[in-house]
């Protein structure tokens, strides 16, 4: 059960205080009198430069609430249902800061989402100065951890995690073809993850033999791809490494295409349009052959399916930010079980000592070291025959790399 | 970099955009020469004509370049209407107040677009978006040849307008000698109004040729009213010529900006040349008074 | 029509013990964005106001100000505290930089609120595009709240600094009432040739006058990076902020030194309500905040405290507002 968020009024604000005094106090019997539920934030960028991703995300959210409630809520609270609390971040920080003010306010137990690695620095932060437990559904910048907020628990991995995997799968990838790719251009979005992903990306290339000639940045949003494909040719590298968002990707993917730009290979990591069946089947000509580093989920666990054909029947793609979403959801209702309480220092420290194995996502259990789950990995895709293969790690792939791009 | 395969297009676009500039530009300065009002709300009235392209397109599947009966025509009435019910009242006729009201309109049309329709960046797809012609090495979109193309044309009519019909000689009477106008007999309001309507119907022509190649977009209003008048100031506010160059000049300022200082930085050389026009010389090239 | 002083110092003193009395975060939230957007307000005012130098570029004073406070604390460690007075510095040397170039070229009326524009836009720009700022990252002023740092566990603290800030503003401005320097600058505003035919050094004056302004921009743009502790090129250059500034004075009332007050309540008080109507859609409040500005334009040009005069009269209002 969910609600457009409203802005908060006095009434609501008393409501809140009042509410939790009338749960510390009432015997159980009482409680199922009582609609009885658990108050969750979820914030994410549904308008603005990064709204696709922002609306995928609130859907795969959405999902994981409908299910959990479904089954009958939260059990260990007496059957709790999970009250989402839906905000705009509208893709600016100042807003989802003001947001997560008013999620304290309305006194939430706890607080999802923030997707974009700009706004979950801030969101986290903010969360923060109020101890609310904070789920991180996708923000990739290792800042975000690296902060030390006790509060703050992010399950999926970040850009370090990506170019440690990406990087030595490159080599590998390369020497299979007998190493003919020697120099990359990188081109990457400007805020957050995309910086920091290229920074990462432009230290470690070299130890495996690849020259980086230029690093391009752009900002979100970007609808202009000519001059920096323009400056591209002038480079003509083997490898082109795109880091961004959605939009962005496409149009550069075409633009590329359009002004016949054909490089070796194009590899990105965290590429935002590239595992995407979205960009897939929109423009199967400008995708066909691109090799992404990327979150994924286990191909051979028969929920990530399940959940793949529910989401398709409600006509929208199966996008990372969605079964993302989904599994931080779930990961907070898990912790929920085992604190029994709507208190967020228990919370938090449910979510601390959490073993959760009921993902599927390729990472075991969930294992919290300073805020980081230590078993989130990602995969390397690549686009073929109009869909999207797992080409490694091995115990995963469906496909073998085609490279270099047929010209 | 300095290699002709990338200057090439690097010009060739910039001169498409710089077209489409001139033509926004031209109905700015037509309402400046004219009214003396600096319409702060020229880039708002052109972002909505995109989106009124853009819907056409998505709800009715009216090719851009066929909606430019529909939408110049539109836009004409809606400039008219302004003038004669919004900013001829509020601003009592002070001509500090035009700026405020017209400031006013903006804010008001930027974010009511941002409440309809939200901050999500809208594009077209038709077929030939992302067709190239061949300029020697050099593939130019389609969209942005037939912009070029196009922009001419109209600032073609938009002169004949001006130089040959009756219309053309009131409205040239009046930015001329207000009184002298009177006298012989002008309906100054309407004049003012037909002018101002005229101005904001070149906006929806080049909002026609624009989206193809371009977004529709809340904030596209704000992005274009600085470009519009650093092309007016440039070219000399109320000379047609003067926004035709200053046109081109802006549009290869940014595209080469773009090129040599990248993306985020290159935006600066539009604002540096505003500047130092206004600093420097504020008559523009082809202006005849400050 | 000057406003007495006493009327100033009794409203400040009202509005100081409001934490004793509310404890709600909301309404405390509410009450230091009212007196942020005065103060604001208030800087925008005695250029604008007072001076008749109408720019459309105040955040280039707020934004040098707001990046000053976070680099110098971040970067080299300097004392939060210190940072808001050097902030000031800075938007003051902002100010004088813009002035400096505009008015020595008699830039007026609509060219100079183009230009500020243009400057607020350029500094944007380069703000995007150099590392110390983190241009397209943004800044963030890590957590550590402690008084020392500016940064405060409870609203009280702000709503006290934030409280004293709107005060010297407010003192600012009636001192420019009050004042020869005030006088000059009003009759720079009536009529700049006539002033430099009294003897008036008119560049000068206005000078003073931006310089001021500017200042007290930087002092609004430090206290928005301690309340929020992020910072971006859009947030503290953006033409939000800019039109914010010149939005609040001339709906309170321009040239006065209780307008920007009354505009800061209404703007906030219209927010609410918009936000409570819709669910807090975006662009609703600013779309409000535009019609009320025509509005005002056309019927109560001297802002919404000369209403209380203009029903007493019959007649338009007088002649003190603008020229």
């Amino acid at each position: 059960m969910s609600r457009p968020y409203r802005s908060i009024t006095r009434r609501s604000i008393l409501a809140g205080a009042g509410g939790a005094a009338i749960t510390a106090i009432a015997a159980p019997a009482i409680l199922r009198a009582q609609a009885k539920s658990v108050k969750v934030g979820i914030i994410h960028p549904v308008t603005g430069g990064v709204s696709y991703s922002g609306t995928q995300s609130r859907a795969g959210a959405l999902m994981a609430v409908e299910d959990i409630n479904g089954k009958g809520g939260i059990k260990s609270l007496g059957g709790a249902q999970i009250e989402a609390l839906l905000s705009d971040a509208q893709s600016k920080v100042d807003v989802a800061v003001s947001e997560i003010e008013k999620y304290n306010e309305a006194g939430v137990s706890a607080i999802v989402g923030g997707y974009a690695s700009f706004l979950c620095l801030a969101t986290t932060q903010a969360a923060a100065k109020h101890d609310i437990p904070y789920v991180v559904d996708v923000g990739t910048d290792d800042r975000i951890i690296a902060a030390g907020l006790t509060n703050t628990f992010r399950f999926s991995p970040g850009y370090g995690v990506f170019v440690k995997t990406a990087v030595p799968a490159l080599k590998d990838i390369n020497a299979a073809a007998g190493s003919p790719a020697k120099t990359a251009v990188i081109v990457h979005e400007d805020s957050a993850f995309g910086t920091g992903t290229a920074g990462l990306l432009s230290k470690e290339l070299p130890g495996i033999g690849i020259e980086v000639l230029d690093v391009i940045k752009h900002p979100t949003p970007t609808l202009d791809f000519n001059n920096i494909v323009l400056t591209i040719k002038a480079k003509n590298p083997d490898i082109i490494i795109p880091a961004n968002y959605y939009n962005e990707y496409v149009i550069l993917a075409r633009t590329m295409l359009q002004q016949k730009l054909r490089p070796k290979a194009i590899y990105s990591v965290l590429g935002g349009g590239a595992s995407q069946y979205k960009f897939v089947k929109e423009f199967p000509e400008a995708a066909q052959f691109i090799m992404d580093c990327n979150h994924w989920f286990n191909p051979k666990n028969p929920a990530a399916l399940d959940l793949k054909k529910r989401i398709e029947a409600k006509d929208l793609f199966y996008t990372y930010e969605v079964f993302l979403n989904y599994n931080a959801v779930m990961l907070l209702a898990e912790a929920l079980e085992r604190a029994a309480s709507t208190d967020r220092a228990k919370i938090t420290a449910a979510l601390a000592s959490s073993t959760w194995s009921g993902h599927f996502m390729p990472y075991g259990p969930t294992k919290f070291e300073n805020g980081q789950n230590t078993g989130a990995r990602g995969v390397n895709l690549q686009v073929q025959d109009n869909d999207i293969k797992v080409i490694l790690p091995t115990e995963f792939a469906n496909a073998k790399a085609v490279f270099p791009m047929p010209t | 970099m300095l290699e002709f395969q990338i200057l090439l297009p690097a010009i060739l676009n910039g001169l498409a955009t710089g077209a489409v500039y001139a033509l926004v530009a031209l109905g700015l300065t037509l309402i400046y020469g004219v009214l003396h009002i600096v319409n702060f709300a020229h880039g708002s009235l052109l972002m909505l004509a995109l989106y009124g392209v853009y819907f056409l397109y998505t709800l009715l599947g009216i090719d851009p370049y066929l909606a430019l009966p529909i939408v110049v025509p539109a836009m004409f009435a809606l400039g008219y209407a302004l003038q004669r019910a919004v900013i001829a009242t509020a601003s009592h006729g002070r001509e500090e107040n035009i700026l405020l009201v017209t400031l006013g309109l903006s804010i008001i049309i930027d974010n009511f677009a941002l409440y309809l329709w939200s901050a999500d960046t809208r594009t077209i797809n038709p077929s030939y978006a992302f067709s190239t012609v061949d300029f020697g090495g050099a593939f130019i979109a389609v969209p942005k040849v037939v912009s070029f193309v196009g922009a001419l044309v109209v600032t073609g009519l938009l002169w004949l307008l001006i130089q040959r019909t009756d219309l053309g000689k009131a409205i040239r009477a009046l930015a001329r000698e207000r009184q002298g106008a009177q006298l012989v007999g002008i309906d100054v309001d309407h004049i003012y109004a037909m002018s101002f309507g005229i101005g904001i119907a070149c906006v929806g022509a080049a909002a026609c040729l624009l989206l193809p190649s371009y977004y529709a977009h809340p904030g596209v209003g704000e992005n274009f009213v600085v470009i519009a008048f650093t092309v007016v100031v440039l070219g000399g506010m109320g000379s047609f010529a003067g926004a035709l160059v200053g046109g081109f000049v802006i549009g290869l300022t940014e595209s080469l900006g773009g090129l040599f200082l990248g993306e985020n930085l290159g935006k600066i050389g539009v604002f540096v040349i505003f500047i130092a026009i206004l600093l420097f010389r504020p008559t523009g090239l082809f202006g005849q008074r400050a | 029509m000057k406003t007495p002083g006493l009327l100033a110092v009794a409203v400040l003193l009202a509005l100081a013990p409001l934490p004793l009395l509310v404890h709600s975060d909301f309404w405390l939230h509410f009450a230091i964005m009212t007196l942020y957007f005065s103060l604001l307000g208030q800087a925008w005012n005695l250029l604008g106001g007072y001076g008749g130098q109408r720019s459309f570029g105040h955040a280039a004073f707020f934004g040098t100000g707001a990046y000053a406070a976070a680099v110098l604390q971040v970067d080299l460690g300097i004392n939060p505290w210190a940072c808001l007075v050097l902030a000031g510095a800075f938007g003051a040397a902002a100010g004088a930089l813009v002035g400096a170039l505009s008015f020595r070229y008699d830039l007026r009326g609509s060219y100079f609120a183009l230009v500020t524009l243009a400057f607020a836009e350029v500094f944007r720009i380069v703000a995007d595009s150099v590392p110390f700022t983190g241009a397209g990252v943004g800044f963030q002023i890590p957590l550590r709240q402690a008084a020392v740092n500016f940064q405060f566990h409870e609203k009280a603290g702000f709503y006290a600094v934030i409280l004293a800030l709107t005060a010297l503003a407010t003192a600012l401005a009636w001192w420019i009432e009050n004042s020869r320097f005030g006088a000059e600058l009003v009759a720079v505003r009536e009529n700049e040739d006539a002033a430099r035919a009294l003897g008036i050094d008119v560049n000068r004056t206005k000078l003073w006058a931006i310089t001021l302004s500017g200042g007290l921009s930087g002092f609004a743009g430090s206290f928005y990076a301690q309340y929020f502790l992020y910072l971006d090129p859009r947030i503290a250059y953006g033409v939000e902020v800019s039109v914010t500034a010149l939005l609040v004075p001339l709906i309170g009332g321009v040239g006065t030194v209780l307008g920007p007050l009354v505009g800061a309540v209404a703007l906030r008080a219209l927010n609410e309500v918009s936000g409570t109507i819709t669910g807090g859609a975006p662009g609703l409040n600013l779309m409000l905040y535009g019609a009320l500005l025509i509005v005002i334009l056309a019927f109560l040009p001297d802002g919404l405290v000369s209403l209380g005069a203009r029903l007493r009269r019959a007649r338009p209002a007088g002649r003190l507002g603008h020229a």
